[in-house]
């Protein structure tokens, strides 16, 4: 971190005003939702082109994987042997490593896969398996290499990936919220789906950024942003035994979008092997 | 004059197209060799990982499949949901899913167009060389792109990976004051929406003319979308339960995405091929339009396809603003009761058709799952459009010519290649 912020000091802008950092955004194995944080932004990403240069982002045109830069921003997670030696060429090419969504962060959904015979699997999917290379696991990138900033969520939208940018260009080090969804329902002042519908809900150990979407929906959050600070999930798996789910269903509730994130990687766990 | 250079073309990394794609060429000869459109976007396995889990859970994880159409996906998983339940949503989640959908053509062939094509055919190389010198053009496409996301996020919360749909219907229902705000902001974009059709009807662009066979869904009623039979120009028409019986996937070594054939031919689906067997049911408005602008459907030529989704931004616009009026809160969804059962369910995603297939348990748990996007079903059709395509542009041309000529065709199909994987490094030889 002090590394990024003596950069940023040697750079003053009286000093060099047109220096723009460099900025890539490159993919693994992943949906390409994450990348639409900034393709989806409008306006904003033809702002975004002017403070910072874009040196590599394929699918808005610009192609230089090789670059060196300042910022990488880093979309989806490691399946396939030539992803981990892509990512580690990466992160020799870039000052600031960010990954952006939960198949960086986590191995994403297509984590599931991992335990499962993987042989058979891909047998299953592709008449020719030999053909197909790919790992028997997908892995979060901090797996690999050092990340400097996770920013989690399912997607992640263009709020967090600017101000992630505003805060560095101002030489402040982005500082993550990690309330639980909770926090955000009560303050929009949403009804709790658990307590008024007997809803399952993973708000209490998901951190927010989302702005309670599931609960303002009328439907339980699913955990897409990952764990929130000071998770109790013994708690909640309780609470949602009380609703009348069986071990296997709380499982599941935390083997979905984050399921190899520590924290509910360990819950899942943990009720499989509970015993009223 | 035979060409007698070897040529070899490697494309390593396609920009501006969805997804981890590349592209091999052997010319030889004056002849080309081989052809291969590798895609090599890691697979996922999704059709496996879904085996167990609850029919409440599909519509949360397939949308994961594509960050782009992720409605798409979500709309054919709940139809085969309730195929296999048979259970019926009723008109206003049927309103309702059509008008999500619309959102989402809008946002995709929006994004498609002003990030990936026009680039093409204006000579940039990103949309943000090309925002230097056609601003209000790019400002208006961004526009209407993010009225197509505005669309999604009135029923789903987000543009990306919605939240709002479940088997059934919708978890809940927008609130009038909300359907009205929305509905004054998208007739106030019906004149950008026509002047992006005539801007991009004005692009200068090849005139290659190919056959193939085109397939879309077709109900004889409106434009399709959300439901209909299974159609092609060749005169062949199945329900969406018999595309197994006509179409079939097959793995080629060098891809990662299954080809899929129509009784082993290719063939195209997307935009160009719905408007193809579908452009008498436009509105009168839309088709008076095409007529001033002496566009002619069916057309044969694949560089009409960024002016045909140009078109349907403009019909699904109108669309939606009459999906809109009178609107009024309702159930938003029907209670499901699952057993054990075969559902199937087929939508037209923004770049064409997208089959799901799923058998579930007694408990609605997922015994089994295929799903066949549509850029899978474009791959075969890709490949022979390049091979002829790049034999009528000439292959006496340079290399750097040719790479960026199959660039372009490839572009014309918008391939979504992390969808196409489920489960322009062009390298050309010549001799």
């Amino acid at each position: 971190m002090r590394r990024v912020l003596v950069w940023m000091w040697k750079v003053k802008p009286s000093q060099k005003p047109d220096l723009h950092p460099r900025v890539s955004v490159h993919k693994f194995s992943s949906c390409d939702g994450c990348q639409l944080a900034f393709l989806n932004a409008g306006e904003d990403l033809l702002t975004l082109s002017q403070l910072v240069e874009i040196v590599h982002f394929a699918e808005a045109g610009m192609v230089a994987p090789e670059a060196e830069v300042d910022i990488a921003f880093i979309e989806g997670s490691i399946s396939t042997p030539d992803e981990a030696r892509r990512i580690r060429a990466i992160r020799e090419k870039s000052k600031y490593l960010i990954t952006i969504g939960a198949c960086a962060t986590a191995g994403g959904i297509q984590a599931l896969r991992n335990g499962a015979d993987s042989d058979a699997w891909r047998a299953a999917v592709y008449p020719a398996p030999q053909f197909i290379e790919s790992l028997a696991t997908s892995t979060a990138i901090a797996q690999h290499v050092r990340v400097d900033l996770e920013l989690w969520g399912c997607p992640v939208n263009s709020r967090q990936v600017f101000s992630a940018t505003r805060d560095l260009l101002s030489g402040v080090v982005p500082a993550p919220v990690r309330d639980s969804v909770c926090l955000e329902c009560k303050r929009q002042g949403n009804v709790c789906v658990m307590v008024a519908q007997q809803t399952p809900c993973l708000g209490p150990v998901t951190q927010t950024g989302c702005g309670a979407l599931c609960p303002r929906h009328d439907r339980g959050c699913y955990g897409c942003y990952g764990s929130s600070e000071n998770p109790n999930t013994a708690a909640l798996a309780n609470q949602l035994r009380l609703i009348g789910l069986s071990d296997q269903e709380i499982a599941r509730q935390f083997q979905f979008i984050n399921n190899q994130a520590p924290v509910f990687a360990a819950a899942a766990k943990q009720a499989l092997s509970h015993n009223d | 004059m035979t060409e007698t250079r070897e040529i070899s073309i490697k494309v390593p990394v396609l920009a501006r197209v969805e997804g981890e794609g590349a592209l091999d060429l052997d010319i030889s000869n004056g002849q080309i060799q081989n052809l291969k459109l590798r895609i090599y976007e890691p697979p996922r396995y999704f059709e496996k990982f879904l085996e167990g889990r609850s029919y409440a859970e599909i519509p949360d994880i397939v949308a994961r499949i594509c960050g782009i159409c992720p409605v798409a996906y979500q709309m054919s998983a709940v139809q085969a949901i309730e195929s296999a339940f048979t259970c019926e949503p009723g008109p206003w989640v049927q309103a309702m899913r059509r008008l999500m959908y619309c959102g989402e053509w809008i946002e995709s062939h929006a994004l498609h167009i002003h990030l990936l094509a026009a680039p093409d055919f204006l000579g940039y190389g990103s949309i943000t060389e090309m925002a230097a010198d056609y601003p209000a053009e790019v400002r208006r496409g961004l526009r209407i792109q993010g009225l197509g996301n505005e669309i999604i996020r009135f029923l789903g919360g987000r543009s990306v990976h919605p939240v709002g749909v479940r088997a059934g219907g919708f978890h809940s229902a927008p609130k009038e004051r909300d359907a009205i705000a929305l509905r004054m902001k998208l007739e106030a974009a019906l004149a950008d929406a026509e002047s992006l059709v005539r801007w991009v009807a004005d692009m200068k662009r090849p005139q290659y003319e190919q056959a193939f066979i085109s397939v879309a869904m077709h109900n004889g009623e409106r434009y399709p979308m959300y439901e209909g039979r299974i159609m092609t120009d060749q005169g062949l028409e199945c329900a969406v339960a018999d595309f197994e019986q006509h179409f079939q996937e097959q793995q080629v070594p060098y891809s990662t995405a299954l080809h899929c054939r129509l009784h082993g031919e290719p063939y195209l689906v997307g935009p160009l091929a719905r408007l193809n067997l579908n452009h008498t049911l436009l509105p009168e408005s839309i088709q008076s339009l095409c007529r001033e602008l002496g566009l002619v459907w069916p057309s044969r030529n694949m560089f009409q396809s960024i002016i045909a989704r140009a078109i349907e931004i403009y019909f699904v616009l109108v669309e939606a603003i009459c999906l809109l009026a009178d609107y009024q809160q309702d159930t938003p969804y029907q209670e499901i009761k699952p057993k054990a059962a075969i559902g199937y369910g087929c939508t037209e995603a923004p770049r064409g058709l997208l089959w799901h297939r799923y058998e579930f348990n007694d408990r609605g748990e997922i015994v089994s799952a295929r799903i066949v996007p549509p850029t899978s079903q474009n791959q075969a059709r890709i490949e022979q459009d390049i091979a002829r395509s790049l034999q009528s542009f000439g292959l006496d041309k340079s290399d750097d010519q040719l790479r960026l000529q199959a660039e372009m065709v490839i572009r014309n199909y918008d391939p979504c290649i992390s969808c196409s994987t489920h489960f322009l490094k062009l390298n050309a030889a010549r001799r």
